[in-house]
């Protein structure tokens, strides 16, 4: 019965007292870092230490899109480098991640917004993204279930549409990332958290972890919303807070939307997967939580605005609902690279849009690790951005995490 | 949902306030941030990281923190809620400003 010619996707190697590279995380992000130091640097003498299981974090718990629709040229640059990987994975990984291309499309409510949007559009055309503004008919042809006529509070003005934005199998990034990187040598350690980080002179020397210590050169962490609390165990204080972040699967019906559409006034993003449900997410629940638990109050507002674009889902029953710990930077975006402790650096503060930089972080933290220089893109996404009054906010939302 | 005692108004609902965060112990107000080194460094540390060691920002756990009842007394009020299952521990007496 079963699939038992199925191999298992990753080894069980026994670990070792010393590793060059400890990556602490086995999310996407570290995995995705283990691959390229493995197939771009030959560096395979790492350890990857996951405190929960391969999957069980929000590499897993997303809603799957990705997309580079950004105005400033930091957080553009990283998401689309993202797009140009994402498509060459599959082939790359020997596992099916289903990308699907099947463009992103976000919603303006006014012209203003629409004029911001053009902005955010004409930016992305200089960085080599094709991007469109669409209105009226193109729009609707575009989306065709898309309600435009009903009277509606935010009537939509126009959209800014990405062809190449999408949706991705999620649950395989982290798996396919984890299988490549296994077979090339990389050992990773399921259900192995780290309980501290041995610093002396100001130097990395070892991680604890309840199988025994290993010695290592040095250490990467990326665990999302479990940042403060890693970062702790090396004595620093991070500008990041943890949210809840909520996600919503409906029955499956027959195929009625192609597109990726976000809803601006509010947020509320929606898909419809290739098994015929939709997928919906929303804002964070606006306040500091570990819990994995959401308030009802953000599932109407997410609902309610989807029902705005597309009134047929009121039909549609919730089959699954869930939430992830998200970790939100002051400005709303990533800080990746190199910490005040010499062998020490870190990615964090994705917030909820880590996932569809997944390939690109990984790319750039492997030739951080293998040459010890920040590479180009990057270098504007600093741990001390904050002090130096560098911030990259993409929203102007300022140091409110929630509000991002 | 949270249900938040608003020392004013009594048990309300989370729509009616606003999150201000963790409670922040602000620096001196009049340091000249452009002569002392350590008057810029205590903004960044309270505006951006833990404020006081004893409340860091982001725990596991209990979080000392602030919401703004706008739907209500329109006044700010200070409560303990442990972030890991959204339990309000203690309530304090509501502030101003």
């Amino acid at each position: 019965m079963g699939n038992k010619r199925w191999p298992a996707i990753i080894a069980t190697p026994e670990m070792r007292s010393s590793y060059d590279t400890v990556i602490i995380g086995g999310g996407g992000h570290g995995l995705a870092t283990a691959h390229y130091l493995a197939k771009n640097h030959g560096i395979t003498d790492v350890a990857v230490l996951e405190g929960s299981w391969i999957g069980g974090g929000n590499t897993a718990r997303n809603t799957t899109i990705v997309r580079s629709d950004y105005l400033l040229n930091a957080s553009f640059g990283l998401k689309n480098f993202a797009l140009k990987l994402w498509g060459e994975l599959s082939q790359e990984l020997n596992f099916n991640l289903m990308y699907e291309p099947r463009g992103y499309v976000d919603l303006a409510h006014s012209d203003g917004e629409l004029e911001h949007f053009t902005i955010r559009a004409n930016a992305m055309r200089l960085g080599g993204a094709s991007v469109e503004i669409l209105t009226g008919q193109a729009l609707q042809d575009c989306v065709p279930e898309l309600d435009l006529n009903s009277a509606a509070r935010f009537p939509v003005a126009g959209a800014l549409f990405q062809p190449a934005g999408g949706v991705i199998r999620h649950d395989a990034v982290a798996w396919g990332f984890a299988r490549k990187a296994s077979q090339a040598g990389i050992h990773i350690f399921q259900k192995t958290p780290v309980t501290k980080i041995n610093i002396t002179k100001d130097k990395v020397n070892s991680v604890d972890t309840p199988q025994g210590r290993i010695n290592c050169r040095q250490v990467f962490i990326s665990v999302a919303g479990a940042s403060n609390q890693v970062a702790s165990l090396a004595g620093l204080d991070l500008p990041i807070h943890s949210i809840n972040v909520q996600a919503f699967v409906t029955e499956p019906v027959k195929p009625a939307l192609k597109t990726v559409v976000n809803y601006n006034a509010g947020l509320s993003y929606i898909s419809q997967t290739a098994k015929g449900e939709f997928v919906l997410g929303g804002a964070s629940d606006g306040y500091n939580s570990f819990a994995r638990r959401g308030s009802f109050a953000r599932i109407e507002d997410v609902l309610a605005r989807a029902l705005q674009m597309f009134p047929f889902l009121s039909r549609l029953r919730l089959m699954r609902h869930w939430s992830g710990t998200a970790d939100i930077s002051m400005d709303g975006n990533a800080i990746i690279g190199q910490l005040p402790i010499d062998g020490l650096s870190i990615n964090c503060g994705w917030g909820y849009a880590g996932f569809k930089a997944t390939p690109a972080v990984g790319h750039q933290m492997a030739e951080l690790l293998a040459n010890n220089a920040t590479p180009d893109l990057i270098k504007p996404f600093t741990y001390d951005r904050f002090a130096n009054g560098a911030e990259i906010d993409d929203a102007g939302a300022g140091p409110y995490p929630w509000h991002h | 949902m949270l249900l938040i005692t608003c020392p004013h108004c009594g048990p309300r609902d989370e729509s009616e306030f606003s999150y201000g965060g963790a409670r922040r112990i602000w620096p001196d107000h009049d340091a000249n941030l452009d002569q002392t080194e350590t008057a810029m460094q205590d903004w960044h540390q309270t505006l951006y990281l833990s404020s006081t060691p004893s409340n860091p920002s982001n725990p596991s756990g209990p979080l000392t923190e602030i919401w703004y009842h706008g739907g209500g007394c329109e006044c700010w009020v200070e409560i303990i809620r442990n972030t890991k299952d959204h339990s309000i521990s203690n309530r304090q007496k509501g502030h101003a400003s």
